[in-house]
């Protein structure tokens, strides 16, 4: 079913979680909230599901106003970062729950019950464990229960709340593959919430970037990667080095150093950021008049291919912290530069990215 | 009392027999056998002595007595005047507790430190002040006393007022064993079942429920012991009327005041019974209870 989101706003005492967001989503697609802790994404998801009411604006869910709907009545799947399986029931009696408890009128046959839970155990290849509790699974078997679960009572979305937050990092990367393959071959329309953006970039079909109860863009993860829209995207999404400065002509003065730009809409003077990607950045040898950011060789790590270099800013400190620069280097570059640690170079971007700088604004 | 106040979830993590495998941890053969040594003369001075010297004393003008001094029929009143109290105080704290912990545990409201406070008041209040104050609110110059009076209700010195007193000194049980495990286990499953489309009442026999059964039959185990037990609240508001207002308790002191000790000892040996068969109950309820938590905690 489509989702629409129109003027959320939600507080928690003073606490504003969700200020007045809006958002559209069609039916059938794989959507990621993603944004730091504390950014209202889970907020968002339960309002959708009906766990938490807005204190103003309305949901839409297949054009028709679920506002005032209870959660019973939403047809929303949910499932629970820590999974909530019912521990003193089997895996089988957690995933036939939803159809145990339907209304005697809607209520399956026991027949047709059994035949349905054990599809779905199928579906998530745990037919095997279907007498275990909860408590004798591995966390990603849990995950995959709480899944068969949320699906037997064919939920018209599913939402799933950081769904691989409390797993490791291999069974993770396993889990993520496996629910876009469930995924493409349900085609229900599915949120899940996140923090890790590899994850969102890998998964989703698109991806909602949220910043302190706002979203900061919308749009597919090769959008949100290769065109953020604001400063946070930028320095939210992947690796990037920030360079603080003010406009000075078709340059950004950082310190005493200059950085080229192809920006023409900014004012003289204006404190801007200026962002560039490990792989768009290098580094040229250091030299008196030549332009580029000014900064030292902390640390060279080579694997593989590509080698990445740490470097440490010349500048003065912010924070009570230097700035730290991460280049990726091919092989035969670093080579050609002869890197040593300590060694002062001058860093260039090859394509840089400016915003208005907030923070010193 | 202080065993009750220690809740159910505390006492299951402690395990000692890792320490004892342990060399850098193991005490000398010495220590142990004095500290094994002090403890089990405590135990068989102090506990094992006086309950043989219970049965002893009970048996001791011998069969016929004992079953004379339980049938009589001041004894057999006093019997079903406990099973009452007990009867009554049982369930109706087993809904405040379950309601208590209920609201603890799930909503957020003004005066929830306060309320958890004021639950273990009838623990630290003295039971004979607990009794007073009934008598205070009730008795003939009490202040409901004239209205009473007028109406011709009897609760002090009558079997209300029993009742009254047995629920507030046996009010804490059930509701102590419940906030601490109900908090430790959060909402989610709850929100589980209704986004599931259970209703309300589903989700509380479904999922509520068997996740705090045990400590809930642990709590009412206590409860009952307690309010069969229960001497000094009852005692203050009883008026001890032989045949109506005497619980097995007060029994027991009656006759023994009459220098009637092989029936005083009878009754009480009735009341040890009680004890041991609570003590029956209780063991295996930690017992099952420390299983499922071993199934929940296995990986």
């Amino acid at each position: 079913m489509s989702i629409d989101i129109d003027h959320i706003t939600k507080s928690f005492g003073t606490f504003r979680a969700l200020d007045d967001v809006s958002l559209n989503l069609p039916r059938g697609e794989l959507v990621a909230l993603l944004g730091p802790s504390g950014c209202g994404k889970t907020t968002l998801l339960r309002i959708i599901a009906g766990l938490e009411i807005a204190d103003s604006g309305r949901i839409l869910l297949d054009g028709q106003d679920a506002t005032e709907k209870h959660v019973r009545e939403r047809q929303v799947g949910f499932v629970f970062q820590h999974y909530a399986l019912f521990r003193h029931m089997s895996v089988f009696e957690n995933v036939a729950f939803g159809l145990r408890v339907k209304p005697r009128k809607e209520r399956p046959a026991e027949a047709d019950i059994r035949r349905r839970v054990n599809e779905l155990l199928d579906l998530v290849q745990l037919g095997w464990l279907k007498d275990r509790f909860p408590s004798q699974l591995s966390g990603g078997q849990r995950q995959r229960i709480a899944l068969a679960r949320a699906l037997a009572v064919e939920p018209q979305v599913l939402l799933l709340d950081e769904p691989f937050g409390a797993l490791d990092a291999k069974v993770r990367k396993e889990l993520r593959r496996w629910l876009r393959r469930l995924h493409d071959e349900l085609h229900i329309s599915s949120i899940f919430v996140t923090h890790d953006q590899e994850e969102a970039l890998e998964v989703a079909d698109r991806i909602v970037l949220m910043h302190k109860g706002r979203i900061e863009q919308i749009g597919s993860p090769q959008q949100i990667y290769e065109e953020p829209a604001t400063s946070f995207a930028y320095s939210f999404i992947g690796n990037v080095n920030a360079f603080r400065g003010k406009v000075e002509g078709s340059f950004v003065r950082v310190g005493s150093d200059l950085l080229a730009h192809a920006r023409t809409d900014l004012a003289e003077g204006e404190p801007v950021v200026a962002y560039a990607r490990p792989h768009d950045t290098e580094i040229v040898p250091d030299a008196p008049e030549a332009s580029g950011v000014a900064a030292r060789v902390n640390r060279v790590l080579s694997n593989g291919g590509i080698s990445r270099v740490e470097l440490i800013a010349n500048g003065p400190e912010r924070g009570g912290a230097k700035d730290y620069f991460e280049v990726e280097v091919g092989s035969d570059d670093l080579a050609r530069l002869g890197l040593a640690n300590g060694q002062r170079v001058r860093l260039r971007s090859r394509r840089l990215s400016l915003f208005r700088d907030q923070a010193s604004g | 009392m202080a065993g009750a106040a220690a809740s159910l979830a505390g006492r299951l993590s402690v395990s000692t027999t890792h320490f004892e495998d342990r060399l850098a941890t193991r005490d000398s053969s010495l220590v142990k056998a004095l500290i094994l040594g002090i403890s089990l003369t405590f135990f068989a001075l102090f506990i094992v002595l006086p309950l043989i010297l219970v049965f002893v004393e009970a048996f001791r003008k011998g069969w016929e007595t004992y079953i004379a001094s339980l049938t009589d029929p001041d004894a057999i009143s006093a019997i079903k005047l406990t099973l009452l109290a007990a009867a009554i105080a049982v369930p109706l704290n087993l809904i405040f507790g379950i309601s208590a912990a209920w609201a603890i545990a799930r909503f957020e409201f003004r005066g929830k430190q306060f309320l958890i406070t004021l639950i273990d008041l009838p623990f630290s209040v003295s039971p004979v002040v607990a009794g007073l104050i009934y008598v205070l609110l009730f008795g003939a110059h009490g202040w409901f006393g004239s209205w009473l009076q007028a109406n011709d209700i009897k609760i002090i010195f009558a079997v209300p007022g029993i009742v009254l007193a047995t629920i507030f000194v046996t009010f804490p049980f059930v509701a102590r064993e419940l906030i601490p495990l109900m908090q430790s286990q959060g909402r989610e499953e709850e929100e589980a079942a209704i986004i599931l489309g259970a209703s309300g009442l589903q989700t509380f026999w479904r999922v509520t429920l068997p996740n705090v059964k045990w400590a809930l039959l642990y709590g009412v185990i206590l409860c009952n012991a307690r309010a069969m037990g229960e001497f000094g609240a009852v005692s203050v508001v009883s008026g001890h009327i032989r045949g109506e207002t005497n619980t097995m308790p007060l029994h027991v002191e009656i006759l023994y005041n009459e220098y009637q000790f092989a029936a005083a000892f009878a009754v009480a040996s009735l009341l040890a019974l009680l004890a041991l068969v609570t003590l029956i109950l209780k063991t295996y309820v930690e017992w099952q209870a420390e299983r499922n938590a071993a199934v929940e905690n296995d990986q």
